[in-house]
């Protein structure tokens, strides 16, 4: 980050005052705003801590002040609770008992869309996020955003008040600065307002904008989300003339194919279907069926190492295969266009195989793939007969579905234009965020009054005057609607820590009901909706003022909160029927192939900070990326062809080496003569001649965690390349760049760690996989073993459910204290995630099979570790438990250098923050805050084995099996992890180590180790298989 | 002197242990003088100040490790051991060669021994000290080391005995108390000559403390050989036990490259070939400042060089059958981790181990250089360097590719793993700049007793 030494000349700007003419008022701010001096003298005169932003010294003065501010901030908890009630899930204790947490319902949003949760609450501080059994978006699980909100909520980082230009101002002044610019608006009709969010779903939002722009017609909303495709939205209106949204159900189908959808890990309805899906691939208690997946994508993705025949392509010719595959399939009225580049083989085979399960079949388009794909993809569910069976049609679930580049577009033209007097920026970071050729912050500066409301203080709000804390979702009142519709009811677990204020309040600000509290606006909102009846998309306007509450709807408030989701709200199916003339249009907007060695470019969410909303966790930034096992950045993701092709490369340094530090070459990535540089990362997997980056990275107000990591790929990120195009150049440095990545090796070494199969291989010898290991149980030992009376607690983990989604490892760390490290501790391979998934290649390096083998404390039967520990302070428990006493451990990591699996992790320095005061509310009270130098690993979660054995001891019952949910078990979507009684011959762990495909990982060292695996199994289409 | 100690003299044409001319009076004369003469060479002057500056150093280290924790150091996961272990390790090993020569040879009555025990006992001492240093300075939680020991207390816990590292406790701790002891006894006679030759109040005092009353009195005497001989005895078992107890740390370990039962002789073995190249590095210099090659004679060097080049032989043997019982088990991961030590990241270092410990000392068969004192030197430097990389490749090399290849690291030492370890050569050469200032470096009773062998009577 550049410092601006430049010393403020007092004299010129005397001079400029001087020499302006008549009576000009110096004092107002925006008028003199405009230079670099006077905003820096500006911020000096009032030291508020924003200007430190810019200068690392600054900063770290600016983190002490911080500190003492954050003190004060903690008070807030004094702060008496507003009367708003809401519900806590499980039971309503008649009193808070101390020590026991509470479960709320509530429901998170992510581009608009939302998931319904539960949070544990300790003493009124969420803690732990949890997935909602109930609600259809969660099953139960979560995804791994959900798990990190927390910590974003306690960020100590997150903007602590209204300011005005970099000054704290209050809330009314506020009210009061815009309360004349909406009175001349008024009249206006509104002409000159423009109000941006991202996507919106909330009825009760939806119903405010409405009801705005019922009140200002002229003015404008617009809608811009920088990670969700418009695809779908596009595509659908090509196909049925009409925006649907697509519901697929992969319970019911036997074949997918998957047009670059990574419909496993990204999308709001991905935990649905990742349930589904696996549901269809479980080989248990002798089932010998599974779906078979096939999937055509350019970057490697969880998908991708899921499919049982994965074709990498890039993305242009994704389109060229998918229109070659429905003519295969009789798709009506298609022209024969370019050959397609794919092996015709496949698209025979895979045609074939499709059309034999016509109406247990899927055709998913991403999210990303163009309105064509995502037509073609329509077209072919129809010619299968799908529709209605695996694929289903519903009303978009955004309260107004719009196209958002070409809303954004028009707003800056707008703002171009001088158009806009007030910019409202509702949580979105477009300055950042925006595609670079539409120059958005530039034209944002003509706006007269630009007001941003967000958690943090960003590059947006930089340029605003106005800046308006938002409140987290953990400490809202607003309502969402998941992917199918379900509409949830967002409740508060915690006053703002920040006095942030919610979208709705905001608002409500400008239709001149500044006082009324987002708790009244939705409670009324649904109070009006209670009186009308509801149905899908419906937007009623907010009612202006307090009913008094009838018994009824206190009822179905409650009811709603405590559920976590209004009933009876999933959008009713449509039906649609496809245009009979779209194929021309599509065949005219379709472009010929690429020759081949033209690069293409592709831009993609980042896997764990998304568009860089969550830059600043430090949990999703030290997560292992999936495939790619990078922390901390992103790079450019390249094949081994074409990096070799190009001269590119990386290895390893000595610092950490495989297991932290990998130097990568540096390019220059030119891109319709934008230019950015990237580390470069050779990605197996990888479609040729084509280069991925990751949004999200290179943000310049992020705060302390997320400032400065990786490089901004918005910066070369145009509007009509929103996803992909093609006429990128690449350019070697020259220069190398460290990156930290957790897993560097993926090649196995021959090594029978991670037995696999196919299909008609498991068929012939189930227990192919135990050949390998011999029992456990029936290798010697020359010490008596140890006997279990009641629980023996152990976890069975499939490995042909894994999807490698990460969810388990950010709720381990949630749930287990965990600290984060930072970049350079995890370049000397020091990060401290308890589990980690391994992930191994296996097959060319072109188009390897990927393997993910989540690995956490096998807890063994002979543990290595303990008897080397000088100090007894890592046992074994009499249930079996491999514990570990951080009182006593004196740090010696013997027992580290001898366990085989590596799964302990050393605390060498002070890693757990015992300084920042908020970040102390974020602690799991059951859990200990470790110290510097003491050795820490899994537990098996064995304060929630504490907890369910209290339980069942006051109901004088043993532990039922499935009461205790380890934290990674709780949260899988996949439900691959299993954990239970071993001693009970019932339990659903017990039965699955009697799996035929059950082996445990090292198990010739006679670890005997309670954690073992079920064996991954593919199923691939024999017509394709290799010879 | 003890009847053991009178043996015939070894009539070959060896050269004698002792250079003939010397009386029972010059011979007190000259040692005794290194002590108590006025004014300190220049030399002693510079080395002390060098090597306590560096001693500054390690302090310095220290500190700044006590502060922050281990974590300033190269190691992580999986290479959780690192710079502090290998020292631990080369120190020990070092210490060894003292208790051989001094308990060893002593039973079995090698005369030769005589001139050089005292401060081959006096280097066992210290570098027993540098050692000791890391166990503790390695611990994440170093205030808690007592944790380690069995003391009674309140929380009913023990130290848990199936541990190495608690049997390394009290192997060190007994290692270092028993030469302390053996050498300090030894010291007593001398200690009573300094007290009766110190011109100054202040040395009387001081070296009269230390005789504890010494009176040279045949009762005296006759105890003192019992003494002595008693804390040989215990002392032998020690030179065998503290290395073998050592490279049980490594041994008991599941790890491949430390799982071999082969380890304690071989460390044993090794641990005594860079004691003697340890003294042999102190003992060339120092006879040539201090002008004691009457003392420490050729016969000395080309002894020492002689045992240099049998234990040698023997730790070759070790790294042969490391690698044949690696390739012969059929053990996948032993053998992974065979290949990957010779030709992985780290295949230099084991290659210059080998070089250094194996192929250098093999010039020691030829007669010429055996007797030359500057190759023996050298030799004996390139011995010392070698058996410091035998530790870090077998460390380092185990660790960082083990079983799970998702596991695999690499470990690169941080400026302040250099700084203690230089900081602990400085701290061991301090100390025996003291002592050669403070105290006679060769033993002057068992020298006079020599001269009755050499002159055939006292005169």
């Amino acid at each position: 980050m550049s410092i601006n030494h430049n010393r403020l000349d007092l004299a010129s700007l005397r001079a400029r005052l001087g020499s302006s003419r008549g009576k000009e008022y110096w004092r107002s701010l925006e008028e003199l705003a405009d230079t670099q001096e006077f905003q820096e003298f500006l911020h000096r005169e009032f030291p508020k801590q924003i200007c430190e932003w810019n200068d690392p010294v600054g900063r770290r003065r600016f983190l002490k002040l911080m500190g003492a501010s954050l003190a004060l901030a903690g008070l807030n908890a004094c702060s008496r609770a507003p009367a708003e009630a809401i519900f806590p899930y499980v039971r309503q204790p008649e009193e808070l008992a101390l020590g026991k947490p509470l479960f709320f319902a509530t429901a998170m949003e992510l581009s608009g869309v939302g998931a319904g949760v539960l949070v544990e609450s300790h003493e009124g501080r969420p803690t732990k996020i949890e997935g909602n059994p109930d609600h259809p978006a969660s099953l139960g699980a979560t995804d791994l955003f959900a798990q990190a909100s927390v910590l974003t909520l306690y960020d100590p980082d997150r903007a602590p008040a209204v300011t005005n230009i970099g000054d704290i101002r209050s809330w009314s002044a506020f009210l009061g600065a815009i309360r004349s610019l909406l009175q001349a608006q008024r009249a206006l009709k509104g002409a000159g307002v423009r109000i941006l969010t991202g996507a919106v779903t909330s009825p009760t939002l939806g119903s405010q904008l409405a009801e705005l722009l019922k009140q200002m017609p002229s003015a404008r909303w617009i809608q811009y989300e920088p990670a969700s495709g418009d695809g779908a939205r596009a595509g659908a209106l090509l196909a049925f003339g009409t925006p649907v949204n697509t519901i697929y159900h992969f319970d019911k189908a036997d074949v997918v194919l998957s047009l670059d959808s990574d419909f496993l890990t990204c999308g709001p309805a991905s935990l649905h279907y990742t349930r589904d899906f696996i549901a269809r691939r479980r080989l248990e208690e002798g089932k010998t069926e599974m779906n078979r997946l096939y999937v055509v994508e350019s970057t490697p993705s969880n998908t991708g190492s899921k499919a049982d025949h994965r074709l990498p392509l890039r993305p242009r010719e994704i389109g060229s295969l998918a229109r070659a595959l429905a003519r295969h399939l009789g798709v009506p009225a298609l022209s024969a266009a370019e050959g397609s580049v794919a092996p015709e083989k496949w698209i025979a085979a895979v045609a074939r195989d499709l059309q034999q399960h016509r109406g247990s079949s899927i055709v998913i388009a991403g999210d990303y793939q163009t309105p064509e794909v995502h037509a073609l993809a329509h077209a072919m569910n129809h010619a299968l007969s799908n529709v209605g069976k695996t694929v289903t049609y519903t009303d978009p679930v955004e309260a107004e579905p719009a196209d958002p580049v070409e809303s954004l577009r028009r707003l800056v033209k707008d703002m171009e234009a001088g158009q806009v007097d007030l910019l409202v920026i509702i949580g979105a970071n477009p300055v950042y965020s925006a595609p670079a050729d539409l120059n958005f912050a530039a034209s944002m500066s003509k706006v007269g009054l630009r007001v941003h409301l967000s958690l943090y203080y960003d590059e947006t709000s930089e340029l605003c005057h106005w800046h308006i804390p938002q409140a987290h979702f953990l400490e809202s009142w607003s309502d969402v609607r998941a992917y199918d519709g379900t509409i949830s009811i967002v409740q508060p677990l915690i006053a703002p820590l920040y006095h942030g204020k919610t979208a709705h309040e905001l608002l409500a600000a400008f239709t001149d009901q500044p006082e009324r509290t987002s708790y009244e606006i939705v409670r009324d909102y649904w109070k009006t909706q209670k009186a009308g009846g509801w149905g899908a998309g419906q937007t009623a306007v907010a009612g202006t003022q307090s009913k008094p509450d009838s018994p009824e709807f206190d009822k179905f408030w409650r009811k709603a909160l405590h559920d976590g989701f209004v009933p009876n709200t999933a959008s009713p199916q449509r039906s649609v029927s496809l245009r009979t003339d779209w194929t021309s249009e599509s065949v005219k907007r379709s472009s010929g192939p690429l020759p081949s060695g033209e690069l293409e470019i592709v831009f993609r969410p980042d896997p764990t900070v998304y568009d860089g909303r969550f830059a600043n966790n430090g949990w999703l930034q030290e997560l292992p990326k999936p495939l790619t096992k990078l922390t901390w950045d992103n790079a450019a993701l390249v094949s081994p062809a074409t990096a070799q092709r190009l001269g590119l490369s990386h290895e390893i340094a000595w610092r950490g080496g495989e297991h932290g530090q990998v130097l990568a070459d540096v390019v220059e990535l030119q891109f319709q003569g934008r230019k950015v540089l990237a580390p470069v990362w050779i990605a197996p997997g990888h479609a040729d001649d084509c280069i991925t980056v990751h949004l999200g990275y290179g943000r310049k107000r992020a705060g302390r965690v997320g400032t400065g990591a990786g490089f901004s790929a918005n910066t070369i990120r145009t509007s009509d390349s929103l996803w992909f195009g093609s006429g990128l150049s690449v350019t070697k440095t020259g220069g190398r760049y460290p990156l930290a990545c957790a897993q560097y090796h993926h090649n196995i070494e021959g090594r029978n760690l991670l037995p696999s199969n196919t299909l008609n291989g498991y068929k012939k010898d189930p227990k192919f996989a135990q050949q390998e290991f011999p029992d456990p149980l029936k290798t010697p030992s020359l010490y008596p073993g140890f006997q279990y009376k009641d629980y023996a607690w152990g976890m069975a983990i499939d490995l042909n459910s894994c999807v490698g989604c990460n969810a388990c490892v950010i709720a381990c760390q949630s749930e287990n204290n965990i600290p984060i490290v930072g970049k350079e501790q995890v370049m000397r391979g020091r990060e401290m995630h308890w589990l980690r998934i391994d992930q191994y290649h296996k097959g060319e390096i072109d188009n390897p099979e990927v393997y993910y083998q989540p690995v956490l404390c096998q807890h063994c039967e002979h543990a290595p570790c303990e008897i080397v520990c000088p100090v007894q302070a890592t046992t074994h428990s009499a249930e079996g438990l491999n514990t570990m006493v951080y009182n006593r451990c004196v740090g010696t990591r013997y027992c580290s250098n001898n366990c085989p699996y590596k799964v302990r992790r050393f605390n060498f320095l002070q890693f757990a923050d015992w300084e920042t005061a908020s970040l102390k509310l974020l602690t799991n009270p059951e859990v200990s805050v470790r110290s510097r130098g003491v050795m820490e690993k899994c537990t098996y979660c064995v304060q929630r084995i504490s907890h369910a054995k209290i339980n069942a001891e006051r109901e004088n019952r043993p532990v039922r099996d499935g009461e205790v949910l380890t934290a990674c078990q709780a949260v899988c979507p996949a439900q691959a992890i299993v954990f239970g009684n071993i001693n009970d011959p019932d339990s659903r762990v017990a039965k699955l180590k009697k799996e035929p495909r059950n082996y445990g990982l090292l198990a010739e060292l006679n670890t005997r180790p309670r954690t073992t695996y079920l064996a991954a199994v593919r199923n691939p289409n024999p017509e394709l298989e290799k010879t | 002197m003890h009847e053991r100690l009178r043996g015939t003299v070894n009539s070959s044409e060896q050269s004698p242990v002792i250079e003939p001319g010397y009386t029972f009076a010059s011979v007190t004369d000259q040692i005794s003088a290194i002590v108590l003469r006025r004014g300190t060479p220049l030399g002693w002057i510079v080395g002390f100040t060098v090597s306590f500056t560096v001693v500054m150093v390690l302090l310095f280290a220290i500190a700044y490790l006590f502060t922050v924790g281990v974590g300033i150091w190269g190691i992580n996961i999986p290479v959780a051991w690192g710079f502090a272990i290998i020292n631990f390790v080369w120190w020990i090993g070092i210490g060894h060669a003292g208790t051989l020569i001094s308990a060893i040879l002593l039973l079995l009555n090698q005369k030769w021994r005589t001139s050089i025990n005292r401060f081959a006992e006096a280097m066992t001492l210290f570098a027993v000290a540098c050692a000791a240093m890391f166990p503790l300075l390695h611990l994440g939680r170093p205030w808690y080391f007592y944790w380690l020991f069995p003391y009674p207390n309140t929380m009913g816990i023990q130290p848990q005995f199936r541990s190495p590292l608690v049997w390394d406790v009290f192997a060190v701790s007994t290692y270092f108390t028993v030469s302390l002891l053996f050498w300090f006894v030894g010291l007593i006679p001398d200690l009573a000559t300094l007290r009766d030759r110190a011109p100054r109040r202040a040395g009387q005092i001081i070296y009269g403390i230390l005789a504890m009353g010494w009176r040279g009195s045949a009762r005296h005497w006759q105890r003192y050989e019992v003494a002595y001989l008693l804390l040989a005895g215990l002392a032998t078992p020690l030179v065998v036990s503290v290395h073998t107890v050592v490279s049980f740390d490594f041994a008991i370990s599941i790890l491949p490259g430390w799982h071999t039962t082969i380890f304690p002789p071989y460390f044993v073995a090794g641990a005594i070939y860079s004691g003697f190249a340890m003294v042999l590095v102190l003992a060339i210099p120092l006879r040539k400042f201090y002008g004691l090659e009457g003392f420490i004679t050729m016969r000395h060097i080309v002894n020492m060089a002689k045992v240099m080049l049998a234990t040698g032989l023997i730790v070759a043997y070790g790294y042969m059958m490391e690698v044949f019982m690696a390739w012969y088990s059929g053990d996948t991961f032993e053998w992974a981790m065979t290949k990957n030590r010779m030709f992985g990241p780290y295949g230099p270092w084991y290659w210059a181990l080998i070089v250094c410990n194996i192929l250098t000392p093999q010039m020691l068969w030829i007669k010429k250089i055996r007797e030359r004192v500057a190759a023996v030197f050298v030799i004996s430097i390139v011995v010392l360097t070698g058996m410091w990389l035998e530790r870090y490749v077998i460390v380092i090399t185990s660790l960082h590719r083990d079983f799970l290849p998702s596991s695999w690291g690499m470990y690169s030492a941080t400026v302040w793993d250099w700084a203690t370890f230089i900081g602990t050569i400085g701290l061991f050469l301090a100390l025996l700049f003291l002592f050669i200032r403070f105290l006679p470096m060769i033993s002057i009773a068992e020298v006079r007793a020599l001269l009755t062998e050499t002159e055939g009577k006292e005169s």
